[in-house]
């Protein structure tokens, strides 16, 4: 809302507060001011002046040399280039030595002939010209015939004004109107209103309103109140200066005086009025219904709309005319020939005409009001004023009553607040003094307080008020935020902590972190293509789409970390950065519901990904190129940092969209069996050629399993007090038999004295037969209690070699 | 005999001086020393002494040798310290050649926010409150007393599943939830971090897609005063001793009073500057006092009990921490940006 400083002035003084100021302690009391426009850019020189005759310029085609009389005593002599200058217009003119925006005026020859100033366009006095009509944009302005030549334009034109914009919260809605904002500066500065009274400066003459109009509504859940005034004999024209000024320092066009006044007194109230053409209402009555099916209408704008059974119009006796609250019809519209107009005042339901004002993409400066719900009380003082001034400037005859159906009225909204209360909801020690002062201020009507408790009526206008609190609300921004005291929460502490799964979370973020991978984010929506990549949480489940995406590229919820990873590092290897180790913590999603009727499951999964050289190169390391093992590394030393070593195996089960032969399943142990947690691996090479990656390895685990596993209290361990006896063997087995059996059946073998179990060597090709490889273990013996002999070691370890040839037919290298 | 080894003595004494050889020291020590040394050649004459003179000439021998001896000793100390030195300066490397380091990851500046933040308010005593991202209309909107017609709820603004379901537009529905799971218990004090989705166009300001932080307190005499003083100490540990904030009355249908909360622009200290637009202020959380229908809803007697709330917009804080100028960094994870936040 663009409040005019100059026109608050009517209703407020504003003396001794600077334009600045004022956006300042508005700003601070509630209400964001955005900016304050000055409408004079700085001009000064310029006035009014008469065109007295215009001529060809002798040696130019479009320029015209014309006489002005400026009021200077003698006439100038200027030359203007514009196409519109006329004999007999008065126009703005710039003398020598005027100042405009980036511009002063010197006595000049143009192609040889004397220019004595300048005759200014809108644009040349810092106007929003796109406000004017077209001819107007393109060339001078041209003022009223009345205007008085030799006045200073920027009186003329009413720019010695600032504009504070106001930046209303939807609650606000009361400031949608120059006496609203009047209301506020008023509370804000704690200074005297004077309001217009309609009522006392309108006179009605000729007939009865209601022999020429009558008026119904169908469904008063949806316009509560309609009123309408007939007013006879206008004469259209357009408005006097001073309306045209104040619309468009508020940003609204000027069209004619019975227009102009309606939207003049839309901005004085906030209350949306319509002027219909009488004589092309038929039948003599206006009404308040639904559109029928198949109506169609053409608003003001030109455009044919269909309507629909949900959109409120108002109808005459044959046909809508208008869409209630949003738009009047093209057929009513009030033109040069008008002569009778029906003035419509009314109170529409805000969500109907939001709704309607969305479905048909039209929103206009009436429907944004109803929208925010205006003041019940304003429709018939709104009425009366625009019918008086239209009375003035367009000579209408104001027919006698007002023709309405429902009414304005409203229960008066009393509210009680207790003193205490307040205070201890602000912190404050204010009396019931104070806070009576500052709900006078606002102009809330306040009984006397029994037992600290106050009655305050709330005014109709301010329609966001509905509790104490919003009551509270008022008096900590009037008496201001800064004053109210800074304190700390009394009562119980409470320690704070994070939870398990939180702790778990942050510990491997950290530890990944440490361990070279960097954490990435990516976003929530992919293509729906993607979410048929790694299905493996998601195998036989729904991925979850939403239902008006903004692009295909993100329609679906996630089902799976590593598409995007691998867009990442596509991204990044497209730059030159291909050394990659990244890691992302997020929620993937996907339902059983064919139709979605609940939330879908929601699972936080940890990605990783790691593709180019495991080191850079440098003068003594070679640039290697990362492999399975090293992916592998990773996850073993997280699940060791978890204390999950031991729980988790791998199978090299190919999973989807992985390297067939350089993949794995995860799955964590428990009593009651196996979970599988995760997938690792190599991408598989045709899609790694599709998206054109290098070598690239990526695994993805859940989380939740881990969070719920994860050893998160320390046990001492005695240290070790005997040696232990290290035993080395190599078997050669069949290349099939992974070396995770072998170790297993070691372990299980191994009993209680077995401490330790590394795979030191594999060796294939070469003198191995072919088909057979050689697995070189390295076994440790120890016992906690004493020294370990030959015999007490053997005897065990004779046991697992027994076991390794019986199960997997391994022959011991000697 | 006397002599013969007091001459023995000058000789050696002369020729191991001028060594400058380990070897030939060597050399001398066997020559003079040995088993067939000419200390011991002289030394076999001795049985032929007689019984006085034998103690002395022994005497003058185990002189003339202790000599010889700590000559040798000195010498070969010397050349062993040589030596030493030599196989250092052998060893030299150079030191400004790069070494072999640690591998480098780092956590993403967005969560590293995220972190920082969370332990700022659990030193205040907050536990951390986390919720699903895909949530009911019912969270989301109504129990925050935003009610089905309310313009803020248009279908434009927000990521629908269903006519029920959509991507959450705030963490303020892990307040919901939390309210209820206490059941009535007091007091709450939480905060609710996590990602948001907005149907926003994206550009240098605004993500579809950004995360939240929201804190809520509920307890039997929460003031206003209260969250100032809170919100107070949070932009000291956050944005250093000594910033300070501003309140400003806004609107957000959950919360009565609400504000807008400034804090003095850390960078220029308030005196303006390009971060705060000359303003001097940073304007980086929205609070106020919760709502009474939102309290009532999550189960809590307005009457009887009271809380604040706020919220800030991480990628914002981050932004303004960090100096980056466009949100959509955070989620292209150019390896050059987010690799960039690390250490302390």
């Amino acid at each position: 809302m663009k409040v005019s400083t100059g026109w608050l002035t009517d209703y407020i003084s504003l003396e001794g507060v600077t334009a600045e100021e004022l956006a300042d302690k508005i700003t601070t009391a509630g209400i964001e001011i955005d900016g304050v426009e000055r409408r004079n850019k700085g001009l000064s020189g310029i006035v009014t002046g008469y065109v007295k005759s215009k001529e060809k310029h002798p040696d130019a085609d479009k320029l015209n040399v014309c006489i002005v009389d400026a009021g200077q005593g003698e006439d100038l002599q200027i030359v203007c280039g514009a196409k519109n200058v006329a004999a007999g217009q008065k126009v703005p003119v710039a003398l020598v030595g005027a100042k405009l925006p980036g511009l002063e005026i010197k006595k000049a020859k143009l192609r040889g002939v004397l220019s004595q100033g300048m005759i200014c366009s809108a644009k040349e006095l810092g106007l929003n010209d796109k406000l004017l009509p077209k001819e107007l944009q393109e060339g001078i302005l041209v003022l009223p015939e009345n205007t008085e030549v030799g006045q200073d334009i920027t009186k003329v034109l009413g720019l010695n004004d600032e504009i504070l914009e106001f930046d209303l919260t939807p609650n606000r809605s009361d400031c949608l109107s120059m006496i609203g904002a009047a209301y506020e500066v008023s509370a804000i500065l704690g200074r005297d209103l004077n309001l217009p009274d309609p009522a006392a400066e309108l006179v009605e003459a000729g007939g009865t309103a209601a022999d020429s109009i009558s008026v119904k509504i169908e469904d008063e859940a949806f316009c509560s109140h309609y009123a309408v005034r007939y007013i006879s004999g206008v004469k259209p024209a357009p408005s006097p200066l001073w309306i045209q000024n104040r619309l468009m320092a508020a940003g609204v066009r000027p069209i004619n005086n019975i227009v102009d006044i309606t939207n003049y007194v839309m901005l004085e109230y906030g209350q949306p009025l319509h002027a219909f053409d009488g004589d092309q209402v038929e039948g003599g009555t206006l009404g308040v219904r639904f559109a029928r099916e198949g109506e169609v209408l053409t608003t003001l704008d030109g455009q044919e709309r269909k309507l629909e059974p949900q959109m409120l119009v108002i109808a005459d006796g044959v046909k809508a005319v208008g869409l209630a609250g949003v738009m009047g019809g093209l057929a009513t519209e009030v033109t040069g020939e008008t002569v009778n107009i029906v003035l419509e005042s009314a109170k529409f339901d805000g969500g109907t005409v939001r709704k309607t004002s969305r479905q048909l993409g039209l929103r206009s400066e009436a429907s944004l009001r109803f929208e925010k719900q205006v003041d019940p009380k304003a429709v018939i003082p709104a009425l009366n004023r625009a019918a008086a001034l239209i009375a003035r400037y367009a000579d209408g005859t104001v027919h006698e009553g007002i023709v309405q159906a429902g009414s304005d009225a409203v229960p008066d909204k009393i509210l009680t607040l207790s003193l205490e209360k307040l205070n201890n909801y602000l912190g404050t020690e204010l009396s019931l003094l104070e806070v009576k002062t500052l709900f006078g201020r606002l102009r809330f009507k306040c009984g006397d307080a029994a037992q600290g408790v106050v009655e305050v009526q709330v005014p109709s206008r301010r329609g966001d008020i509905s509790y104490d609190v919003d009551l509270i609300e008022e008096i900590a921004r009037l008496y201001g935020y800064d004053n109210i005291p800074t304190t700390l929460i009394e009562g119980v502490t409470t320690p704070g902590a994070l939870t398990r799964k939180q702790s778990v979370r942050r510990e491997l973020r950290r530890m990944l972190a440490l361990g070279g991978y960097q954490e990435v984010m990516g976003y929530s929506f992919i293509q729906p293509e993607q979410s048929k990549l790694f299905p493996a949480f998601s195998e036989g489940s729904l991925p979850v789409k939403l239902a008006m995406p903004m692009s295909e590229e993100r329609s679906v919820l996630r089902t799976s970390l590593l598409p995007q990873l691998l867009d990442i590092a596509l991204y990044n290897t497209n730059r030159r950065q291909s050394d990659l180790a990244l890691f992302e913590i997020g929620n993937v999603f996907f339902t059983d519901e064919e139709q979605l009727t609940r939330q879908p499951r929601e699972l936080p999964v940890l990605g990783l990904l790691l593709s180019g050289s495991r080191t850079a190169k440098q003068w003594n390391m070679t640039a290697e190129p990362v492999d399975f093992f090293d992916l592998k590394g990773a996850l073993e030393s997280v699940f060791a940092y978890l204390g999950l070593t031991g729980r988790v195996v791998y199978e090299g089960d190919a999973p989807q969209d992985y390297h067939p032969g350089r993949s794995a399943s995860i799955y964590l142990l428990a009593e009651d069996g196996r979970t599988r947690i995760g997938t690792m691996g190599q991408l598989h090479p045709e899609l790694q050629r599709k998206l054109d990656l290098e070598d690239t390895y990526v695994a993805e685990l859940l989380l939740q399993p881990l969070y719920d596993s994860a050893r998160i209290s320390l046990q001492y361990s005695e240290l070790q007090r005997f040696p232990g006896m290290e035993r080395d063997i190599a078997v050669v087995v069949d290349s099939a038999v992974p070396a995770g059996n072998l170790l297993t059946s070691i372990r299980e073998n191994g009993g209680t004295l077995l401490q330790n179990v590394q795979v030191f060597d594999v060796y294939t090709g070469g003198k191995m037969e072919s088909g057979k490889k050689s697995v070189a273990i390295s076994l440790l013996y120890r016992h906690t209690e004493h020294t370990l002999t030959d015999e007490e070691v053997s005897e065990v370890h004779e046991k697992v070699v027994a076991a390794l040839q019986q199960t997997f037919g391994a022959e011991l290298r000697k | 005999m006397k002599e013969k080894l007091e001459a023995l003595k000058v000789e050696a004494l002369a020729k191991l001086q001028e060594v400058t050889d380990p070897q030939v020291l060597n050399d001398l020590r066997v020559k003079y020393l040995g088993k067939k040394g000419e200390l011991t050649e002289v030394l076999r004459g001795m049985g032929g002494l007689s019984a006085e003179e034998r103690p002395v000439i022994g005497q003058v021998a185990n002189l003339v040798r202790s000599a010889i001896e700590e000559i040798i000793s000195t010498k070969q100390e010397a050349f062993q310290q040589q030596e030493t030195l030599g196989r250092l300066q052998a060893e030299k490397v150079d030191v400004t050649l790069p070494g072999r380091s640690l591998p480098q990851g780092g956590i993403h500046p967005l969560n590293r926010v995220v972190q920082e933040i969370e332990d700022i308010f659990i030193g205040m005593g907050y536990k951390v409150a986390e919720g699903p991202e895909v949530e009911t209309d019912y969270y989301n909107f109504e129990a925050l007393n935003l009610p089905k017609d309310h313009p803020a709820r248009d279908m434009q603004d927000s990521f629908y599943l269903t006519d029920d379901l959509l991507m959450r537009t705030q963490t303020s529905p892990v307040q919901v939830r939390t309210m209820q799971a206490m059941n009535g218990e007091v007091p709450v004090k939480i905060i609710c971090p996590g990602k948001v989705y907005r149907r926003d166009d994206d550009d240098a300001t605004h993500s579809f897609q950004f995360h939240q932080i929201e804190g809520l307190v509920i307890g039997s005499n929460i003031r206003m005063s209260d969250l100032k003083g809170t919100l107070n100490q949070f932009v000291k540990e956050m944005f250093g001793p000594s910033t300070g904030i501003r309140l400003r009355p806004s609107f957000f249908p959950f919360t009565e009073p609400s504000v807008e909360v400034d804090v003095s622009c850390f960078k220029c200290g308030g005196d303006g500057c390009r971060l705060c637009k000359q303003s001097g202020w940073l304007e980086i959380l929205g609070a106020g006092m919760v709502h009474p229908n939102v309290l009532r809803m999550g189960g809590y007697d307005p009457e009887k009990y009271s809380g604040f709330a706020f919220g800030m917009g991480v990628e914002r804080i981050a932004m303004l921490k960090y100096g980056i100028d466009d949100i959509r960094y955070f989620y292209t994870n150019d390896m050059g940006f987010v690799k960039q936040f690390k250490g302390i």
